[in-house]
């Protein structure tokens, strides 16, 4: 399948390798260089007023994984700051956002797309595994 | 005698924060004496514009329509700064609010009637300019269109006295950010200026990572930073953390107002961002009035006194500074 938006790639750290893709609902390829480690870890995570389900999910370091965004509503945005994650999500488009985690901790997710009034607290949790 | 310019006693904004917002009394020593006629002459060589003393005020977060248990009294407070504005003896020429005037609303309509509440309370502030710049309840939802259409335009500059504002809107995109074409705006707006003309920058969000987990940032205000370190008289007025602070980036300083809805609590003292529960008792702490000890002409040294006496906040000494190489007789 065709990937219909660009491809971003907004950092590639120390901490994390991250490749950020939407697409259409369905469509995906991504990166190849994240991925030669092995199969990715797909991760779903759902968006909307004003939370993100699951609000938590782990990884591991050294291993790829795939966080696969949707939104059931309007536009919201998924930003972990020191990892130099920062992607929107969209209703009616699939962001995926490959990762290599290489530095473990705990993470907050963020919307930093405004999305109404509970929008300041909306976040959720990520945790990288040594 | 060749002497510097004493930049404490002759040059600076000084503020005074009364709860409500600040009160920025600009150039009043220059007022006063030969020393303040040489500096005014001096600084109108300098920049081309000779300053004049005036004060202004900002307000922020006033959340028109909001409506709730950290603040169930609604517009109240905004109503009460309002009418000390207008008690001030020293009236202000400005008064800046600096974003979220209205609480969002899903419905259009009770959006606009929102607005339309803020500009009526607004409008009885009286003699003074009212310069305002969304914050994200105003105009994420919408890239700002009901704003623009109702208040204007979302970033837009001015001079004043001998003083250059800047409004910036790091809102309206959705995202915590000021975007590559206002930055280019900015730079060409800035490019006419000397470098030790006095800006005053407004905004909502802060311009600098205070917390970016509470998503008290803005992406790219490192850009906006960068653009006004040369400037060496840089003051940035902001709201949107609900709370005092104080942040200093080379000649750039920064503050935050205080909300005049609810408090939001020190985010170094807890994870939760919560707003600070209402107190029945004492309805507008860390919002209400507060007397402040500068009755009479504005004395910079008995403003900071009441600074410290009653808010605890630092001075804001911040002030236009003299060129480098300049010296005076005196």
């Amino acid at each position: 399948m065709n990937i219909t938006s660009k491809i971003r790639v907004r950092a590639v750290s120390s901490a994390l390798a991250v490749v950020i893709v939407t697409g259409t609902p369905g469509g995906h390829r991504w990166g190849q260089a994240a991925y030669a480690a092995g199969q990715p870890t797909i991760v779903e995570i759902k968006a909307k007023k004003y939370e993100f389900s699951p609000n938590e999910i782990t990884l591991k370091k050294g291993e790829p994984a795939v966080l696969r965004l949707t939104s059931e509503d309007r536009t919201h945005g998924f930003l972990v700051k020191p990892l130099n994650i920062d992607a929107d999500i969209k209703p009616g488009q699939v962001t995926e956002i490959a990762v290599t985690p290489g530095l473990a901790g705990e993470y907050i997710v963020i919307c930093d797309h405004y999305c109404g009034t509970g929008h300041g607290n909306m976040k959720m949790k990520l945790t990288v595994l040594p | 005698m060749k002497t510097r310019l004493d930049r404490r006693r002759f040059l600076r904004i000084a503020g005074t924060s009364f709860s409500i917002g600040a009160l920025f009394s600009v150039f009043a020593p220059l007022a006063r004496g030969a020393g303040g006629e040489i500096v005014a002459r001096t600084l109108s060589d300098l920049n081309g514009e000779a300053p004049a003393p005036f004060s202004f005020v900002q307000l922020s977060d006033t959340h028109v329509g909001f409506n709730g248990p950290p603040d169930p009294l609604g517009t109240a407070a905004f109503e009460a700064a309002v009418a000390t504005i207008n008690k001030l003896r020293s009236r202000p020429d400005l008064v800046l609010i600096t974003g979220d005037l209205t609480h969002d609303a899903d419905s259009p309509d009770e959006h606009a009637r929102r607005f339309r509440l803020f500009k009526e309370i607004a409008g009885k502030i009286g003699g003074a300019s009212v310069k305002v710049v969304p914050g994200e309840n105003d105009a994420a939802l919408d890239g700002g269109g009901m704003f623009r259409e109702l208040m204007g335009p979302t970033y837009y500059s001015f001079d004043h006295r001998g003083v250059h504002f800047l409004a910036l809107d790091n809102v309206s995109s959705g995202k915590p950010a000021v975007g590559s074409e206002q930055l280019a705006w900015m730079k060409s707006d800035l490019a006419r200026f000397p470098h030790t003309a006095p800006i005053v920058v407004f905004t909502h969000r802060p311009l600098f990572d205070l917390k970016p987990e509470w998503e008290w940032f803005t992406s790219d205000g490192d850009e906006v930073l960068n653009a006004l370190a040369p400037f060496e008289n840089v003051t940035i007025l902001y709201g949107h953390i609900h709370r005092e602070n104080f942040h200093q980036r080379g000649n750039t300083r920064l503050y935050a107002a205080r909300s005049l809805i609810f408090a939001f609590p020190d985010p170094a003292t807890t994870a939760a961002k919560k707003p600070v529960p209402f107190d029945r008792e004492r309805p507008f702490r860390n919002l209400g009035i507060r007397v402040v000890k500068a009755g009479g002409e504005p004395v910079i040294e008995d403003v900071e006194l009441a600074m410290n006496e009653y808010s605890g906040t630092v001075g804001m000494d911040q002030m236009l500074k003299h060129g480098k190489e300049d010296s005076i007789d005196e």
